[in-house]
């Protein structure tokens, strides 16, 4: 008698999101599995968002718990705006991992455990006196223990690689485990693989059946009762890819350079998290933009001014302690009102601080870290895809008032990823930029010293309507004229040290900057449009205030936010925006800058939310300091 | 194609309408002269020039140029005119700099601007003192030089700038002084000649703060003996009676006297061409009063510059890869289209 065994048909639970973090030593690439991931499911057609997180050292001591390296991946069905609070599923390639990232992890959320690196001298590097698989402390989770190593090294003993070589590709046999378990498909990535390792066959195919052996194991031992589906999110149609914060900045540099018919040059210190910037810029010479490497940071910007007063865009880039030693070159823009673009994506300081994590702490310094009165625009990217807007916004900012601006960006947008709807380079926005050609002087300029009051003459001060000053460049045919860094002479540029037209310059500088505020749109609320609380947030928090202030309001609390792209100069409806709410909490990650800011310049209330531990903020912190308001 | 001619210009044009503020006496005077007179004759459209400078006296020489200026900040001159550069290969870039600027708070500028060969001259006013923060002892002091910040005397070596831009690979070095007007003039035609980084230290007298302190060069009954003026191809003879001359023994440089100590033929010929730095090196270290000071070009070699270098790999790129093209750049990655 034949007994048929029939397989037990496949169950699976539609869930709205997943949230997965990939954890394992710096050199175990779990920054390429988690990119995998992310670029599997955005073609599946859900929304998402990333968050990588490693470490300062490029290779810390393996399995040590300073050398773990971690990227979490959030994709739904519905439209999302963080990478996730915390984790459905845990992947963890050894015990250091384990004990960095398990607090992550939601009760009854799944552990995948490589349990082959679990041996006494792996425990000790991570400072267990147990071993947490055996001593009952993982209760509460649902463990899936698999012996990845040995696994993988079964997988692809046949492919020609050194022992060592072969093991290096366990972190795709993890990567097809979680394909198996989420129900992603295998095809992007290997024809990822083809393209990335197309001349190295023997790793290709090594990869290549690491993935499917994780995979395949996956489903023949039915490592769990239950597989996960996420299904397509309702997304606007166009077509897609994802995109980094450093990426879109790039990009909006170099778009907006294009639409603006200007080559650019770009010129850095290279510094974390700021430097692939530079990495991608250097890459772009066939649009006319060219980059150096600076032997420091002041040098750094004195070459992207020179470059401005030669009529390119000047950009520099860099992180907290670059724009410290660039303040003076800096000021120098601000006097001698040159275009000047300043990235700055933030990290933890003060000094060297935290260089790979987060944190929004340099708006002071941006606006006032500066000898003398020292106005300069200040705008700020809320998601990773905001950086594109930004950065044409600096650009047309920059040139169209003659201003140096400063782009706040900060390591959590510029690595986090999430889709970019590819815009259609015909309706981007053009930059119009004029340069004299001739002289601009009237009758009506008034006399000043060394009769530069003649018509036939050129003077570099004589400003617009927006009280900006024209942009001639070295070149052109009789406008030879000087400047520097000594207070000017109002219209003619000449040095002047007199009292009263000092005051009336710093005045000028002052107003200039403000008059940008006519450009800029308007505070949007999101939200009730009037009411009890308004949350007011600025650059990368967007996501995770505007996810908070959602569920929030779920209670029925009367709540608005806004979220400030353009910091200085504040957009012009920002005090009536204000008047329609009683209470204002103001999320940061800082001690409060923002907070002392609006404080001071439109005298309310305001109560500040801080968090300064390098991490971005939780969804749920966000609802707990809205809480507050509404006991 | 229609070749226009350059206008005809006399040093009065290179005058801008600023009025002079360096003290009466101060050695500016005469480079700035010089200097204007120079630019007259060169084949070079006057709008095409670019005058840079840092801060310090030296540093206010742009204003008094009718050409475009940029009075920058300290130390930092060679960075903006690098940028400068880059936006436009085809300027003539000037930097003008003194031994506080370009040696103590930009020292490390000026290496790196001279390592890249960039298409930039950097002139380096010496006068071995502070002047615009009213006389302190500069990185150029000599050792025992009393200031107010150092009324015991420096302690500190000096730094000899020549030495400095040869070992930071400086495609053009040379030396002149401001008291000799006709040598400031033919330095100054060399140097706009050159292509890449060039540096010229001119000796500079501070007539309030460092009065006399080139006195053993500058005045003219010492100046023969203690001065070694560097022709191409000729030997290195001085001295009043042209009879003393430098030879090598062994590694080392010695003053000799012709016809005493040695045959004409013994006397080292200068070679500001040469591969190989080494000469140019001991002759930069040079030092009154046991050696004739050099004045002249010590080193005048050719290098691709960086300019050329970036225009280089910018026409590869775009042979290689066609005109940037936004719409190709953006997707240029995992792309997926939701219907």
């Amino acid at each position: 008698m034949v007994v048929n065994t029939p397989t037990s048909p496949r169950k699976f639970e539609e869930v709205d999101s997943i949230t997965i973090r990939f954890a394992g030593d710096s050199g175990d690439g779990m920054q390429v599995v988690g990119t995998q991931l992310t670029n599997v499911s955005a073609i599946m057609g859900n929304d998402i968002a990333t968050f990588p997180d490693f470490p300062a050292e490029i290779r810390a001591p393996a399995g040590t718990l300073a050398g773990v390296s971690g990227f979490q991946v959030h994709f739904a069905s519905t439209d999302i705006h963080t990478p996730g609070d915390s984790l459905n599923c845990l992947v963890v390639m050894n015990p250091a991992a384990l004990k960095t990232n398990l607090k992550d992890l939601q009760p009854g959320g799944i552990l995948i455990v490589n349990s082959d690196s679990f041996g006494i001298t792996d425990l000790a590097k991570a400072k267990y006196a147990t071993n947490p698989l055996e001593d009952g402390s993982l209760k509460g989770y649902r463990i899936v223990k698999v012996a990845i190593d040995k696994l993988n090294r079964e997988a692809v003993k046949d492919s020609n690689l050194a022992l060592r070589d072969g093991d290096r590709c366990k972190n795709f046999f993890a990567l097809g485990l979680v394909f198996w378990m989420f129900e992603r498909s295998q095809e992007t990535t290997i024809k990822w693989l083809h393209s990335k390792f197309g001349k190295k066959p023997d790793i290709l195919q090594a990869n290549i059946k690491a993935l499917k052996a994780g995979y395949n194991y996956g489903e023949t031992v039915e490592l769990m009762p239950i597989q996960y589906r996420v299904a397509k999110a309702k997304i606007a149609p166009g077509t897609y890819r994802k995109i980094t914060g450093n990426e879109a900045l790039a990009m909006g540099l170099v778009a907006a350079c294009e639409l603006a018919n200007k080559n650019m040059v770009c010129a850095s210190y290279p510094i974390t998290p700021a430097t692939d910037v530079l990495h991608q810029l250097a890459d772009m010479k066939n649009f006319g933009v060219k980059t150096i490497q600076a032997e420091d940071e002041i040098a750094a910007v004195g070459m992207a001014i020179g470059a401005s007063y030669g009529g390119a865009i000047g950009v520099t880039g860099t992180s907290g302690p670059g724009v410290c030693l660039k303040s003076e070159g800096i000021n120098l823009a601000v006097m001698t009102e040159l275009p000047l673009v300043i990235i700055d994506v933030q990290r933890g300081g003060p000094s060297t601080g935290l260089p790979t994590k987060t944190e929004q702490s340099d708006l002071l310094q941006a606006f006032f870290g500066r000898n003398g009165e020292s106005p300069v625009a200040i705008i700020a990217p809320k998601t990773p895809v905001d950086c594109f807007n930004i950065a044409f916004e600096a650009i047309r900012i920059a040139t169209e008032f003659m201003v140096p601006v400063f782009i706040l960006s900060d390591g959590y947008i510029a690595n986090g990823a999430e889709p970019w709807l590819i815009p259609d380079v015909n309706k981007l926005p053009k930059i119009k930029i004029n340069h004299p050609t001739g002289p601009n002087s009237e009758a009506s300029d008034g006399v000043h010293e060394n009769g530069a009051g003649e018509p036939g003459k050129f003077l570099p001060y004589k400003r617009n309507d927006n009280l900006v000053r024209p942009w001639a460049i070295p070149g052109t045919v009789g406008l030879e004229h000087r400047i520097g860094g000594i207070e000017k002479q109002d219209v003619t540029g000449n040095i002047n040290y007199e009292p009263a037209n000092h005051e009336l310059m710093v005045r000028t500088r002052a107003k200039k900057v403000a008059n940008i505020a006519k450009t800029i749109p308007d505070l949007t609320i999101e939200g009730d449009q009037e009411g009890e609380l308004l949350v007011i947030g600025w650059g990368g928090t967007y996501g995770t205030i505007a996810t908070g202030v959602q569920k929030a309001r779920l209670n029925g609390w009367k709540i608005g936010q806004v979220h400030f792209q353009y910091l200085n100069p504040f957009p012009k409806n920002t005090a009536d925006v204000f008047k329609k709410f009683k209470y204002f909490l103001v999320p940061e990650l800082n001690s409060g800058q923002l907070l002392l800011l609006l404080r001071g310049m439109f005298l309310i209330d305001a109560k500040g939310l801080n968090k300064i531990q390098g991490k971005p903020f939780l969804v749920s912190e966000i609802v707990d300091g809205i809480q507050l308001f509404f006991k | 194609m229609t070749v226009t001619a350059l206008p005809t210009l006399k040093p009065a044009d290179f005058a801008s309408d600023q009025e002079i503020r360096w003290c009466p006496g101060c050695g500016d005077y005469a480079i700035l002269a010089q200097a204007k007179k120079v630019l007259s004759t060169l084949p070079f459209p006057k709008e095409k020039m670019v005058f840079i400078s840092g801060i310090g006296c030296s540093s206010r020489f742009p204003y008094y140029l009718n050409t475009y200026g940029f009075h920058t900040i300290h130390g930092r001159a060679p960075t903006f005119a690098t940028g400068l550069k880059l936006a436009q290969p085809d300027l003539m870039v000037w930097v003008v700099t003194g031994d506080g600027d370009g040696l103590s708070i930009g020292g490390n500028h000026l290496i790196h601007a001279l390592r890249r060969n960039i298409d930039i001259k950097i002139l380096l006013f010496n006068n071995e003192i502070y002047g615009l923060t009213k006389g302190q002892y500069s990185p150029t002091s000599r050792l025992g030089t009393k200031t107010k910040t150092s009324p015991g005397g420096s302690i500190e070596a000096p730094i000899r700038s020549l030495s400095l831009a040869l070992a930071a690979e400086a495609t053009f070095v040379a030396r002149t002084m401001d008291l000799d007007p006709g040598h400031t003039a033919s330095t100054l035609q060399r140097v706009a000649a050159h292509k890449g980084s060039a540096f010229v230290e001119i000796y500079q007298n501070c007539k309030i703060f460092n009065d006399g302190v080139f006195n053993y060069v500058t005045d003219k009954a010492l100046r023969s003996d203690n001065a070694l003026y560097l022709v191409h191809g000729k030997p290195m003879i001085f001295g009043k009676e042209n009879n003393k001359g430098i030879r090598l023994n062994g590694l080392d440089p010695e003053v000799v006297t012709i016809g005493k100590d040695c045959a004409l033929d013994d006397i080292l010929v200068h070679d500001e061409t040469a591969a190989n730095p080494m000469m140019a090196y001991l002759l930069s270290r040079f030092s009154y009063p046991d050696f004739p000071e050099v004045f002249g070009v010590l080193r005048y070699v050719s290098e691709p510059t960086y300019d050329e270098l970036m225009a280089k790999q910018m026409a590869e790129s775009l042979a290689k890869r066609g005109k940037g093209d936004l719409q190709k750049l953006f997707r240029n990655d995992d792309l997926w289209t939701v219907e």
